[in-house]
Order: structure tokens, then C-alpha cells, then sequence
């Protein structure tokens, strides 16, 4: 047993922050908050140019053939740094569908594009509010063409390509879209994180090619949420990471009562539960990781937990920052609140907290009558 | 990061998987609390018979009583063993506090003597470090050493000492200078508990039990051959004694978790079992991370401490969530019982009465080792470097300073 990431990995995760640190500072992630420009193209070319979207992609499929953990480390600090670029809808979910739901021939055509950054994908599922149900879509399939309209679709304003689960003779299937199509009308919704922007995409009878390898699409939908979600709470421990460093400098360096704020134990208590929450959640992201590096059966389980850990773990840690600033903490200015936004936006992508405990209590069950 | 057992791990697994299946007893279903006179006699023949296979303290070295095998050789048996129903963490005290004391600061001779005596639980040991006036501020003791000779003469009285009317030896921090401040005037010992001038007078608890004791030193004797570290060096032998402690209980603290598991699949709520209502399997998720939680970062711990790190102050992190999640969860567990949730009896209540016990025991749990609110201190300034809490007392000599009830 070894429960740690190798020496390569934490250096591959140190020149990650450290780029990160040095190219995208709060103030550049407030260019796309304030809504300047719908994500950091510059930042994006240059995570392009270090190679990330590939890291998790096969070498034979111009991918750099890393794997999964390697993966994990880059977007720990992704989420440290807020980075207002399309790395989720892209990597996460667009190529990670690909590989799970392509034949051969797609695979070996659209993920060396997308490791190159050629173009950017999203992933379009969501018709209504609540829990997907694969019975109730109305995106339909007609002869090659795709029609209906999907909502809080993450970086579907931005992204070329989406790929969509419609429905195609009764069959629900993933199709890849290209979005620049005239039958495709893309609307920017008001998001609680603008830099993490969800769009509503309206298809009318658009030209759409099937995933072609996609057989029991529950199955894949399944492992395709299970790994975002490990990826995902490597990006919500970063950001809990983050939160609770900049609370901890702000109340070391204010006085109250004629002592420094962060002495009071009423302060200290709270770091300290703030601490323990991302301990928890951090743990349970690696076992997380274990499982999906490993493709071990426990991943259902292993994900669900770690999703679970996450979204709790970031709300109260960006939330409890903003206390800890006191007034300061509820004003534009001070980066409080863009912690607590992408803790939002992070914990309602895939499924908000009561969707995933449902899915972790079934997963339990499940192995206990196993 | 790799979950499989080496090859060798595998080997070692396999192993103790068979003595177990010979030699441990099967978890039954209704589980339970047993009587604590019961459950000292058993856990005394349980230690004996892994000690008399090899099994016992799996990384102390061979000579002292050990396997002279590594902390994750320590896991796979913590976790082959948790699937049986033994004692294995019951002497935890001894073994995982006063060993590791023995091992950095005894002589060669009584290493060789004390350690193995200590592994096979022939000798019971105890930790007296608190006081009546001495609980959170440990170091505010005032149990009085004085040398006389080559002997200490002992005098004061420790309290909340688990185990001690078991105990043959006691790891002891006294009071050597009161000039000085408070931290630079400690020694640390250890004391033979069967002599005259040592009294044991067991506390009767809230929960009816008497798990903790007071212990009275009249002219009780140390020779200065059982000095611990230097004189005056007590509390840096205590801060590494506690660190250990945290590591040993971090795999052993129950957390309510498999018991409630087992609870909400069996009980039944209006003719259903209750696992199946939405309210209940909210809070079974929320707990399971924090179970998961606890787990795999004592595992992060052992791994860093098989690389040879320390156990940091992060082990406070599965007392902290543990213990008081212990309670809510017996406390949740009544709830569900509805009205026959107050019946104690072991025959009727589920798991024989377990929840209805640890409701009443729990409390303590959040006391022991440290509060809840020393494990925060704790991690907020020794992980995060928050500053200290002015303190009243600092740079005064010990005998100056006002403790304990002044009413």
C-alpha cells in the first residue's frame, strides 16, 4: 500500500501551481468575473502549449500518455487558481466521453485534435432541473440529424464541438455536434460563476455523428459522471485549499481588541474545522483517484464519496472565509466571493450534494449485498 | 499511489488471514457491549495468544516484543483483524503511549525486560498525566517528585487514568522544580503501580461504568533508574508520547459507522426497513465520507510515516470527527427507536443495547485524550501556524501561578 502521489506527479503538480500562480491571478480571473471576455483564451492557448488537455489522452492518440493521477495534480490547481478556462467541459467531460462511448476510427480522429487544443468540447445533457432521466429526453435523432435543446450546458457558448445524449428510435446515444452550424442557436445564461458559464443550445435538424461504440448508455453515463467527479473534487480541494490560506493571512494580519484577530479561539476553531473538512475531502479524493487510475470496481463507491466530501467540504470553507473577513469578505472587491461562487458552480455541475448521497447510499447497499 | 498489496504484503495477508480464521472469534450479528471485568479477562487471553504467534506490535524490532515488521504490515493486520470480533485495541494505551516512551528513553536492560512483558499484555501499563487541576493545561501538574538519593519520592494524586486498577507500570510526568516556568519544570518516569503509596480508587462514570480512575501517591518511590529523559525534560517527553497516542487510537477510534450501517438495514419503520427513507440515507452519506474520510487519511499518515516522517499533528483530525460523530450517531439511532429507543436492556434493545451505551459513553470519548477543543488548538497552531492564545501564566515561576477551582 502506498497512499501518496509519486515524486513525478508532485512535480508535475508544483510546475502546475507555479504557472498558475505567476499567469493567473485572481485579478486575471476578474477579467472574465466581470465579464470582458467568456474565458481566458490566452491562459487556455498556454494550458494548451504545457500540454494539459493531453495528459490523460493515449500516446498513439497524440495524447502524452500520462494517466489519470497526473490528471488529478494539474486540476487540484485548477481549482486553486480559479482558472477561467474551459478544462472541464473539455477534458473532463468532451474527451472523456469520447473515449468511452467512440469507436476506434472517432477516437483516433477527434482525441489528437483534442489534446492539441484544435478545438474545444462541451457536453450537452441537461433539458430541465433535476436528475437526468435517460427515458424523459426530448433531443431526438432523425436520419443523421439532431433536434431539441439543452440547457446549463458548461462552456457551450465557447465551445466548436459538443457532444449530445438524444434519443434516436427510442435509443438514447451520444452524438458530436459541431456548433458553428446554422441550425445551432446558443444562448449565454447569467451563471452564479461567470467564469465557469453555462449556455442553452438549440438544435434544429443539425448534422450529428453517433458515438459508435455506445452500448449500455446508463453504464457509460455512469463512469463518465464517476471520473468527473474525482476529477472535479481535486478542483474543489484546490479551491478549499485556497480559501482557507487567504482567511488565515487575512486574520494573522488584522487587529482587534488589541491582538491579532486569527489568536481569538472562536477563529482559530474555525480554521480548524475548515482544515479538517478539506482533510477529509483530500483523503477521499485520493482514494477516488486510486480507484479511477486503477479502474478498480470500487470507482461507483469511491467516486460518490469523494463528490460527496468535496461539494461540502468547498461550501464551507469558501463560506467560512467570508466570515472570517468579517464586512470585508461580502464586497466585490476582496476575492471571497470567488471561492464561494465556484464552489457553487463546482458542486452543481453532474448533480448537486442530495443526487450523489442518494447515488453513494446505493453504491453502499449495493456492495454490502454483494 | 497503489491500493494492491505487494507480492509479499499479499503473502503476509494471506498468513494472518489463516491464523485468524483458526484463532479469532466470528463477529455475530447482534454484536454488543460486553461487562468491563468480562472484557479485561478476554482481552488479556486475546493479546497472549497473538503475542505467543508473532502477531503482537507488528513494527516494535523482535528483541522487544514485536514482529520487527512495517507500519503497513501493522495495517493489514489492523484491517483482517477489525473483521473479527477481538479486543486487539483494549491495551492501546500501553502499546501505543508507554512503549514507544520505553523505546526512545529506557536503558537496553529494561527495554529487553519491560517491552516484551508489555506486548503480550503480561504487564498492563497506564498514562498519568492529568489532574484534578491539570486537564487541557496538562502541564499545569503538580504531583510532586523530589530526590532523595538515588530515589524520587512521589506525591500527588492523577485522575481520568484509564486502566490504572489493571496497571503493573504507570508512565508518570511529575512536577521536579516549581522556581521555574511551568513547562521547564517536568520530569517524566515510569512507576511501579503495585507499591505501597499508590491508591487506585476507580471513578464511578456517568454511564454507570468505571473505565477512569483517580490514583493517590503517598511516599511512593521511583528509583532515578526509571527517569525518563532528562530532568526537567518531561514535557518534550510527553509532547512525543501524545503524538503517538494520536497515531495509535487515529485506526482504532469507532466512529458508530458499521454499527449504524447494520442498524438502519435492519430496523424496521412502519413496516419498512429504514434505510429506505430519504431522511435517513441522507445522513448515512453524510457519515459514510466522514468514515471513509477517517480511514483513508490514517492511511495518508502511515504511508507518510512508513517513508519515515513523524505523525504529525493531523492525527488529532480522526479523534476530532470521530468521537463526536460517535454520539450523533448513537444519539440518531435512538431517535429512530422512537419510544423503545429509552429501553437499556440488552435482550430487547438492537445489538444489545449498543447505541443506548454509547449514547451514555460517548460524551467521554469527546473528553479523553485531548477535548475537542484541544484537538482544534491543536491543529490550528501546530498544522496551521495560527497564533497563540495570549497566556496569562507565561513567564511566571510555576509555584506563582493560580489553578485549578478557586471557589
Amino acid at each position: 500500500m502506498n497512499f501518496d502521489f509519486s515524486e513525478d506527479q508532485k512535480f508535475i503538480q508544483e510546475q502546475a501551481r507555479n504557472f498558475l500562480s505567476s499567469e493567473c491571478t485572481t485579478a486575471r480571473v476578474r477579467q472574465t468575473l466581470e465579464g470582458e471576455q467568456a474565458y481566458d483564451q490566452a491562459l487556455w492557448q498556454q494550458i494548451v502549449e504545457l500540454g494539459w488537455p493531453a495528459t490523460a489522452i493515449a500516446e498513439d492518440q497524440g495524447g502524452l500518455g500520462l494517466g489519470y493521477l497526473e490528471l488529478c495534480v494539474i486540476a487540484e490547481e485548477l481549482g486553486r487558481a480559479l482558472a477561467p478556462v474551459p478544462f472541464i467541459a473539455s477534458v473532463y467531460l468532451a474527451a472523456e466521453a469520447i473515449k468511452l462511448g467512440a469507436d476506434k476510427a472517432q477516437q483516433d480522429s477527434w482525441l489528437p485534435q483534442l489534446a492539441a487544443g484544435e478545438w474545444i468540447g462541451c457536453l450537452a445533457v441537461q433539458e430541465k432541473p433535476g436528475a437526468l432521466k435517460l427515458g424523459q429526453l426530448a433531443t431526438t435523432v432523425t436520419d443523421g440529424k439532431l433536434s431539441g435543446k439543452k440547457t446549463a450546458v458548461l462552456h457551450g457558448a465557447i465551445a466548436d464541438k459538443a457532444v449530445v445524449l438524444a434519443t434516436e428510435n427510442d435509443q438514447p446515444g451520444l452524438y458530436l455536434v459541431d456548433l458553428s452550424a446554422s441550425s445551432v442557436s446558443r444562448k449565454s445564461l447569467t451563471s452564479i460563476d461567470p467564469t465557469l458559464p453555462l449556455a442553452e443550445l438549440t438544435f434544429d435538424a443539425v448534422a450529428a455523428e453517433k458515438l459508435a461504440d455506445c452500448k449500455d448508455i446508463q453504464t457509460l453515463l455512469d463512469t463518465l459522471y464517476d471520473r468527473a467527479a474525482v476529477l472535479l473534487a481535486f478542483e474543489q480541494i484546490g479551491g478549499c485549499d485556497a480559501a482557507l490560506a487567504m482567511g488565515k493571512e487575512y486574520t494573522v494580519g488584522r487587529y482587534a481588541f488589541g491582538r491579532q484577530v486569527a489568536s481569538f479561539q472562536a477563529i482559530k476553531h474555525k480554521f480548524a474545522d475548515m482544515f479538517v473538512a478539506t482533510e477529509l475531502a483530500r483523503s477521499n479524493a485520493y482514494y477516488g483517484a486510486w480507484a479511477l487510475s486503477a479502474d478498480d470496481a470500487e470507482l461507483p463507491l469511491a467516486a460518490a464519496t469523494a463528490r460527496v466530501s468535496a461539494i461540502d467540504a468547498y461550501y464551507e470553507c469558501s463560506k467560512e472565509n467570508i466570515q472570517a473577513h468579517g464586512g470585508m469578505g461580502f464586497t466585490w472587491e476582496f476575492d471571497c466571493h470567488l471561492y464561494y461562487r465556484r464552489a457553487q458552480a463546482l458542486s452543481l455541475i453532474l448533480g448537486g450534494n442530495p443526487q450523489w448521497k442518494e447515488l453513494l447510499v446505493e453504491r453502499l447497499l449495493r456492495i454490502k449485498a454483494a | 499511489m497503489d491500493f494492491k498489496d505487494t507480492p509479499e504484503q499479499a503473502e503476509f495477508r494471506k498468513e494472518v488471514q489463516a491464523w485468524l480464521k483458526a484463532n479469532a472469534t466470528a463477529k455475530t450479528k447482534d454484536g454488543g457491549r460486553t461487562s468491563q471485568e468480562e472484557a479485561y479477562e478476554r482481552a488479556k487471553a486475546w493479546y497472549q495468544k497473538v503475542y505467543d504467534a508473532g502477531y503482537a506490535c507488528p513494527t516494535w524490532p523482535k528483541e522487544y516484543g514485536g514482529a520487527g515488521l512495517t507500519q503497513i504490515h501493522k495495517v493489514i493486520w489492523s484491517q483482517e483483524v477489525s473483521k473479527y470480533d477481538e479486543p486487539d485495541g483494549y491495551f492501546v494505551i500501553g502499546q501505543g503511549n508507554c512503549g514507544p516512551a520505553l523505546m526512545h528513553f529506557a536503558s537496553e536492560e529494561q527495554k529487553t525486560t519491560l517491552l516484551p512483558r508489555m506486548a503480550s499484555a503480561e504487564d498492563v501499563w497506564c498514562q498519568l498525566f492529568s489532574e484534578p487541576s491539570a486537564g487541557s493545561d496538562v502541564a499545569g501538574l503538580r504531583t510532586k517528585a523530589e530526590l532523595k538519593g538515588d530515589k524520587w519520592i512521589v506525591n500527588g494524586q492523577k485522575i481520568w487514568t484509564s486502566g490504572a486498577q489493571h496497571s503493573d507500570y504507570g508512565v508518570i510526568l511529575c512536577r521536579t522544580d516549581t522556581e521555574v516556568s511551568k513547562y521547564r519544570g517536568m520530569t517524566m518516569f515510569f512507576i511501579d503501580m503495585k507499591q505501597p503509596g499508590v491508591d487506585v480508587q476507580p471513578i464511578k462514570q456517568m454511564d454507570g461504568g468505571s473505565h477512569f480512575n483517580e490514583v493517590f501517591f503517598n511516599n511512593a518511590e521511583i528509583p532515578d533508574s526509571q527517569r525518563l529523559g532528562e530532568v526537567g525534560g518531561g514535557w518534550g517527553a510527553a509532547l512525543l508520547v501524545l503524538m503517538n497516542e494520536r497515531l495509535a487510537i487515529s485506526g482504532v477510534q469507532p466512529d458508530g459507522f458499521p454499527e449504524f450501517f447494520e442498524l438502519v438495514q435492519t430496523l424496521e419503520l412502519d413496516g419498512e426497513p429504514v434505510v429506505n427513507n430519504p431522511v435517513v440515507r441522507d445522513r448515512l452519506a453524510t457519515w459514510y465520507t466522514r468514515h471513509a474520510g477517517i480511514k483513508a487519511s490514517t492511511n495518508r499518515m502511515l504511508t507518510a510515516v512508513a517513508k519515515g516522517g513523524m505523525p504529525g499533528a493531523e492525527a488529532a483530525l480522526g479523534k476530532l470527527v470521530g468521537a463526536v460523530m460517535n454520539q450523533d450517531i448513537a444519539n440518531y439511532a435512538l431517535q429512530l427507536m422512537a419510544d423503545t429507543g429509552a429501553i437499556c436492556d440488552d435482550a430487547l434493545a438492537p445489538q444489545k443495547a449498543h447505541f443506548q451505551k454509547s449514547v451514555l459513553f460517548a460524551p467521554g470519548i469527546r473528553l479523553a485524550g485531548g477535548t475537542d477543543e484541544v484537538m482544534r488548538n491543536i491543529i490550528a497552531e501546530q498544522v496551521l501556524g495560527l497564533p497563540q492564545e495570549p497566556r496569562a501564566d507565561k513567564g511566571m515561576a510555576f509555584k506563582d501561578i493560580p489553578s485549578g477551582n478557586q471557589h
